[in-house]
């Protein structure tokens, strides 16, 4: 065990061995300096606060209100995403994005089957449901049995798009604006937009 | 490789589990092996398509049995090892000892400084397209040994090129010849009865990614 010493959280007064196993790792790479747990740290905190589905939700919502946007997000999301001054995660290879529109007559589901491909730079980090195996396996297959666990039941005239992405091209759902929002600010949509309705998972509940 | 991280289609992977609120690491060790993911940068030849490659190499039973995180780590100790950086002995008993390949130190300030505006990645190489929007296609039936993105419930099935994504280096080139291999990628449309048999809806369908080297017209 290396002497190195680090002032980072304890998971209480016992580590898991998978923790130790983690520590041990850092501690190695910082004695052969190679790592600088300041810059874990940052990481670690940009992730844990600055990114998120926030991005996205700003996304969504400039979709609902400006009609011209909207145009340019479906042709060409990634010019239409530079509008925006959406943080990319630190290290991530730049992403490119399509834009999916969800509307009454078809609904669009994302997943990575092979393993866990998402948009994390507009999205944050992937909730641990879309890493899972039983979602990674079914989405494709059954999509529609397992949207009703999430709560989304489907009518059967709804086309349902399942997205499987398996290259470095990233989806986002656009879901569709529900009634009662006309008038508001970009702003105040953002604000009902969540993230498991842009990965298709949800829709936007009426406020 | 035909490994168990290719698993769109299997039935019994059990019940989903969905956690409502959940946080963005669950332990302080899975935001350190995301952060030193994020932070070794191990040489060219361990991008993403190595990183990935390395995890499906888990063995199966590991590989199901393992968190999400723990594959994370599984995957970085074994880059780790296959670069150069650690010896085995090190990664073993945690003593460091003279040598292995230096790799730079991303401080602080680096990793602040990498939160930048959106940007698409630019495109992999300028070659031309092999499909075209609305070409009827099908699948190759390949089974590669080493990383392929090419998901096996599509293979042997027609679809249709609904749009084309640009050029993207293929992932199976990389991780076999360290090769960037640009080529089109498209996503095609596979309609769910194609894949799944007539229980599926006849609306619905599956949208791959698809680069040339998987595809001949139908």
């Amino acid at each position: 065990m290396s002497e190195h010493q680090h002032n980072h959280e304890h998971e209480g007064s016992e580590l898991s061995d998978v923790a130790l196993r983690v520590r041990t790792l850092e501690s190695l790479l910082v004695e052969k300096g190679l790592v600088d747990s300041a810059a874990l740290d940052e990481v670690v905190e940009i992730y844990e606060t600055k990114v998120g589905p926030h991005f996205g939700a700003r996304i969504v919502a400039r979709a609902w209100a400006d009609a011209e946007f909207r145009k340019r997000l479906f042709a060409d999301a990634n010019s239409a995403a530079e509008e925006f001054e959406a943080v990319t995660a630190t290290g991530a290879v730049p992403t490119r994005l399509v834009a999916l529109e969800n509307t009454p007559t078809m609904h669009n589901l994302v997943v990575c089957t092979l393993c866990s491909c998402y948009p994390s730079q507009i999205l944050g980090l992937p909730p641990t449901w879309y890493k899972s195996a039983p979602y990674r396996s079914r989405a494709v297959i059954d999509p529609r049995g397992l949207l009703k666990e999430f709560g989304l039941e489907l009518s059967e005239d709804v086309e349902v798009r399942v997205w499987d992405s398996n290259s470095d091209m990233r989806y986002l759902v656009v879901p569709e604006r529900p009634a009662g929002t006309e008038g508001w600010s970009e702003e105040r949509l953002a604000g009902i937009v969540t993230r498991d309705s842009m990965v298709g998972t949800a829709k936007v509940a009426r406020p | 490789m035909n490994g168990v991280h290719d698993m769109g289609g299997i039935q019994n992977m059990g019940p989903l589990e969905i956690e409502r609120d959940e946080p963005v690491f669950h332990h302080a060790w899975e935001g350190r092996v995301y952060a030193l993911t994020r932070v070794l940068r191990l040489g060219p030849k361990w991008n993403i398509h190595m990183s990935r490659y390395t995890m499906e190499q888990v063995p199966p039973a590991r590989y199901l049995g393992s968190s999400y995180y723990e594959r994370w780590l599984l995957g970085l100790e074994t880059r780790l090892v296959g670069s150069g950086v650690l010896s085995p002995e090190e990664l073993a008993d945690g003593r460091a000892r003279p040598g292995g390949t230096k790799v730079p130190r991303m401080t602080a300030q680096e990793a602040r400084d990498s939160l930048a505006p959106w940007r698409a990645a630019p495109p992999e190489g300028d070659v031309p397209p092999k499909f075209k929007v609305g070409d009827h296609v099908v699948a190759r039936n390949m089974h590669p040994r080493s990383h392929t993105r090419l998901p096996r419930y599509v293979r042997g099935h027609r679809g249709v090129i609904e749009r084309d994504l640009g050029v993207q280096g293929l992932p199976d080139s990389w991780v076999a010849k360290q090769e960037v291999d640009p080529q089109h990628v498209y996503s095609v449309r596979f309609a769910a009865r194609e894949l799944w048999g007539p229980e599926a809806s006849a609306k619905d369908a599956v949208y791959v990614d698809m680069w040339d080297a998987y595809l001949e017209l139908a």
